[in-house]
């Protein structure tokens, strides 16, 4: 399938199904500016800044996976759990913008299925399962990281699955068998997720650790005391 | 704005290309690959036509070819991709060179090969001929939400602190003695990924609160440059225009 991750080419799945992925994308991101809008304040804005060029950096980092597959982190868990879902789904379009237009990194017509899946899926189903998982799990950093670590594999095999339904629906590619790309996509981005997890997990328990009014999710509410419990 | 200085896809000299303003040729670029897309993979001359026109712009931008041909590789997995197709797709075959070819497999090939790289070079051709910074002036000017716009100057601005904070802590862990092993330091290099962030954070917080206290609020002031005339806008769109016309008649044989 794809190798370059989930960057989407040109001419992979069809104009119909790029034009109604596009308006899905449009409709989201037009949500996301308007609610986004209230929420980048003075502490945000900068932080939105970074997690972009976080998630650009990180993209960059490709991993090897299986001969002839490599994949690269998406970074919607971590704008996800540091920005919250509206500004976090903008900060990774962004990032697929610049990459579109800058270094024809995703095709400019595949645009709204990149989109849809990093950013959209990416950001809003992990924004779910990490509010879920905080609310659950009690508020230490071995919880925070294992929030962080299991939203990031969703948030990646969700992306994974994204592609998986509009290649079923609009796959321009041959008959090659939608049971085999599905099982070698999610395969696959199960092995990137895991390296995601990782990365995310790290970062957000630093940030989480030292300065946890950044952390979105968290929603201004430190970690409870247990630094120096299992000090102690 | 003090970010994205020089980046590695701009080619910085001068051209009719290079002084058109930034918002018609984000029109252009992406007009003309959304057209190349809906462009029926059957018309192989359609596509010889595009390839003509990007090369006119090429020589007006005047890029080099091999400067565009080294940047190009960035699809290249794309390409090996689509070169298995013919080897897997099912259906009708055909003979050549004593191997089984399946007619769909090579259709889409072509399809992703031929669209794919006219797509990457009129990208590339868009990064070579505007500064980053000039890109978001356009996507301001083509009424991009003042949201993405802001954000997308503050990754542009952080990815420098990101870089330069990076190979401080490279140079501090060199200093002491780290060598890079491969999984024996994973814990190290996820740890010193969050260290990175939180110190380009703080360093990013200090940029933007010395921002406020100049009186940044929201937008960067615009020194020169100046919104597209209707001749500018002209020219450009020629390209979309012209490949609409291909398009159109490839689509209609």
């Amino acid at each position: 399938m794809d190798t370059v991750a989930m960057h989407i080419s040109n001419g992979i799945v069809g104009p119909g199904t790029s034009g109604v992925f596009a308006a899905i994308a449009l409709a989201a991101l037009a949500v996301c500016v308007l609610r986004g809008r209230r929420d980048l304040d003075d502490r945000l804005a900068p932080m939105a800044g970074l997690v972009a060029a976080f998630i650009f950096a990180v993209q960059m980092l490709n991993f090897w996976v299986l001969p002839g597959v490599s994949g690269h982190l998406l970074g919607g868990a971590l704008a996800a759990m540091l920005v919250g879902p509206w500004i976090g789904a903008l900060c990774v379009s962004i990032v697929l913008i610049v990459q579109a237009l800058v270094f024809a990194d995703g095709g400019v017509s595949a645009i709204g299925l990149n989109i849809t899946n990093m950013a959209v899926i990416g950001t809003f189903l992990t924004y779910g399962v990490l509010t879920l998982l905080l609310k659950v799990l009690p508020r230490k950093p071995g919880a925070i990281a294992a929030t962080a670590f299991v939203a990031a594999i969703v948030s990646v095999v969700g992306g994974a699955s994204g592609f998986v339904l509009e290649y079923a629906l609009g796959g321009e590619v041959g008959d090659i068998s939608l049971g085999k790309a599905a099982g070698l996509m999610i395969g696959v981005h199960v092995l990137i997720g895991i390296g995601e997890g990782l990365i995310t997990a790290a970062t957000v328990l630093a940030v989480a650790k030292v300065r946890p009014d950044l952390v979105y999710a968290l929603r201004g509410r430190a970690l409870a005391p247990v630094a120096q419990e299992s000090a102690a | 704005m003090g970010a994205g200085h020089a980046h590695l896809l701009h080619l910085p000299h001068d051209s009719a290309v290079h002084r058109l303003p930034p918002e018609v040729k984000i029109a252009a670029s992406v007009g003309f690959t959304l057209l190349v897309v809906l462009t029926p993979r059957e018309a192989m001359w359609a596509f010889g036509v595009y390839a003509l026109l990007l090369a006119i712009v090429v020589a007006a931008a005047r890029v080099r070819p091999g400067w565009l041909l080294r940047r190009v590789v960035i699809e290249l997995p794309f390409v090996l991709i689509a070169l298995l197709l013919p080897f897997f797709g099912g259906g009708e075959t055909v003979h050549w060179l004593g191997l089984n070819l399946s007619v769909t497999g090579l259709y889409g090939a072509w399809n992703i090969a031929a669209k794919g790289t006219l797509g990457v070079v009129s990208s590339l051709l868009l990064a070579a001929t505007t500064p980053v910074n000039d890109l978001l002036t356009g996507l301001d000017r083509l009424r991009c939400p003042r949201v993405m716009t802001q954000i997308a100057g503050f990754m542009l601005r952080y990815g420098q602190v990101l870089g330069e904070e990076a190979a401080r802590m490279r140079v501090a862990r060199l200093s002491r003695g780290y060598e890079q092993r491969f999984l024996w330091q994973l814990r190290a290099w996820a740890t010193g990924a969050g260290a990175l962030f939180l110190r380009a954070f703080e360093r990013g917080e200090r940029v933007y609160v010395a921002m406020l206290s100049r009186g940044y609020a929201g937008v960067m002031p615009r020194l020169g440059g100046r919104p597209a005339r209707p001749a500018e806008w002209a020219a450009a769109l020629t390209l979309p225009a012209v490949t609409g016309a291909v398009a159109l008649a490839a689509a209609l044989t």
